[in-house]
């Protein structure tokens, strides 16, 4: 037996053989995330008169794999913002970790004031704060060559009480719209939200109900045309008087019959 | 020599469970000239008396704008409070870097708290020399807050710290019902009247030795408010409020010509 403490606990060379140590050496780069793995699809989201509505669907997908079928990909803040992901799932939880840190010192801070009436009238960070941070952090993290894997919506106020709705990648790139779509969703149900919202000034004159109706209708052909979507959902509506989060909605009125007129795939043989 | 055998460091206590560094750097503070604070529901005021080291000089800056939204008033040492100063300017914008908001008060005087405690229990540190008075607006409201060299920080209504504060607060004391409900003007002219009561016998308030700095929020529309910047008066700038605590404004026994402020007439050879 090898008595030196040095090799106590360690595989005996007379049985397994002298150790390879170039298995545990890395002598490349030191490599950071190169692609997502479980992956959410599209996030949509419009804005209306008296706020935001954003959807996204509940499906994690492993490669071309509908893993997981009910991962909710909206999260909300604070009561005044929703926060939509789309990309890397890990790289989601990872934020919604740091979000929940803000949220908690956040509601440490309400705790300080006075009285009960004072912490109502409080609003610490709106959306347009939260937003912000998010954008730092994406650019932050691209700058370390190492991004989180996501594209990232958030809808709610700025600090001027005027619906906000606005996009980072994992780039770090970040602009604002009426109406915004990640992923697929950018490709396939963007048109179609433009058709209700081009500007600021269409969005405002839509209504809560006609601004649903549009996330719905969206949805479904995003259903129809992505190949890794589901038929469960997520939809949030985030107004002044709060934020109405519907975590499990199915979606309805589908009507596969166009399928039939598509050619070129599957068991057709003309 | 020395006073005793506990006063070497900040790290050690007496006997009695004191930290004499500490109070002897509570002792520079009541060094430094009077300043004195106030806030209201729409406002918080810093006045200040500045001296100076001789004749030829100029007066010592007892003011400091941090940020849109905040400032300081110092007593004590000025050197100290510079770099007290600095780290809050930073903090301030490295806040307004990640959220794109003004940086909470209570937050920013929690920091240098700590910063100053820091200094009481490591072997090598000495405490701050100065205290400030830190006014400033945020999302909850106007506040006023008291900064130890001890560390600790506490939020007020009204205070006064510096040589022959006592004076100072005993006004304020008096008057507090008051207050809450001033608007700007009012808040700076109580502010001068406690000045005044803290002055020595013969001296008196100047364009030259006074300092007024006022911060707040300006109402726009039912729920919406715009800060009032941060503002130093200074020099000229504060004749007009120095006219409304004159003696003979006050209703006192001189005439009418002793309104004029005391470094007016000097030069005039007549």
């Amino acid at each position: 037996m090898d008595h030196r403490p040095q090799a106590w606990g360690r595989p005996r060379d007379d049985i397994y053989g002298a150790y390879d140590g170039s298995y545990l050496q890395n002598s490349g780069p030191k490599q950071a995330t190169q692609s997502p793995v479980v992956t959410g699809t599209s996030v949509i989201a419009i804005k209306f008169a008296d706020g935001v509505v954003m959807a996204a669907d509940n499906l994690a997908s492993y490669g071309s794999l509908a893993r997981f079928t009910d991962v909710k990909r909206l999260r909300t803040f604070h009561d005044n913002t929703v926060i939509g992901f789309g990309g890397d799932v890990s790289d989601m939880q990872y934020l919604d970790r740091l979000i929940g840190e803000i949220d908690i010192d956040q509601e440490y801070e309400l705790e300080q004031l006075p009285d009960r009436e004072a912490q109502k009238s409080v609003e610490l960070m709106q959306a347009s704060n939260l937003f912000t941070f998010l954008r730092r952090q994406m650019y932050h993290q691209r700058n370390e060559f190492n991004p989180l894997w996501n594209q990232i919506l958030v809808a709610g106020f700025d600090d001027e009480h005027k619906p906000f709705l606005a996009s980072v990648d994992l780039r770090g790139t970040s602009f604002t719209s009426p109406s915004l779509a990640t992923g697929f969703g950018a490709a396939l149900a963007q048109p179609i939200m433009r058709k209700y919202a081009a500007t600021d000034e269409d969005a405002a004159r839509l209504t809560r109900d006609q601004a649903v109706d549009v996330i719905k209708e969206c949805m479904k052909v995003l259903f129809y045309r992505d190949a890794r979507s589901l038929d469960r959902y997520s939809i949030a509506v985030v107004t002044k008087e709060g934020i109405d989060l519907k975590e499990n909605e199915q979606l309805e009125k589908q009507s596969w019959a166009f399928a039939e007129r598509i050619k070129g795939y599957g068991t057709q043989t003309v | 020599m020395f006073r005793n055998n506990y006063d070497n460091d900040s790290v050690t206590f007496s006997p009695q469970g004191r930290i004499f560094q500490v109070e002897y750097a509570a002792e520079a503070v009541k060094q430094g000239s009077v300043v004195v604070g106030i806030a209201s529901k729409t406002h918080a005021v810093l006045v200040a008396i500045k001296r100076n080291a001789e004749e030829l000089s100029s007066y010592q800056k007892k003011l400091f704008p941090i940020d849109e939204h905040t400032g300081i008033a110092i007593a004590g040492l000025t050197s100290d409070a510079r770099v007290l100063s600095n780290f809050m300017k930073q903090q301030c914008l490295g806040h307004r870097l990640t959220y794109g908001r003004n940086m909470p008060i209570r937050n920013l005087v929690e920091q240098i708290g700590s910063k100053a405690q820091n200094n009481t229990q490591h072997y090598g540190k000495r405490p701050y020399g100065v205290g400030l008075l830190i006014a400033g607006v945020d999302n909850t409201g106007p506040h006023l807050f008291e900064f130890q060299p001890s560390g600790m920080t506490e939020e007020m209504q009204a205070f006064a710290i510096g040589a022959r504060s006592q004076m100072a607060r005993t006004y304020l004391e008096r008057h507090l019902d008051a207050f809450q409900d001033s608007s700007r003007e009012e808040l700076i002219t109580h502010g001068l009247r406690a000045l005044k009561e803290s002055l020595v016998q013969d001296r008196e308030l100047t364009v030259d030795n006074t300092s007024v700095g006022v911060v707040g929020f300006i109402k726009e529309g039912e729920a919406s408010y715009k800060v009032d910047p941060f503002k130093v008066y200074d020099g000229q700038e504060v004749s007009v409020f120095l006219e409304k605590v004159s003696d003979s404004a006050e209703g006192g026994a001189a005439p009418a010509a002793g309104g004029e402020a005391e470094g007016e007439g000097m030069e005039v050879d007549s």
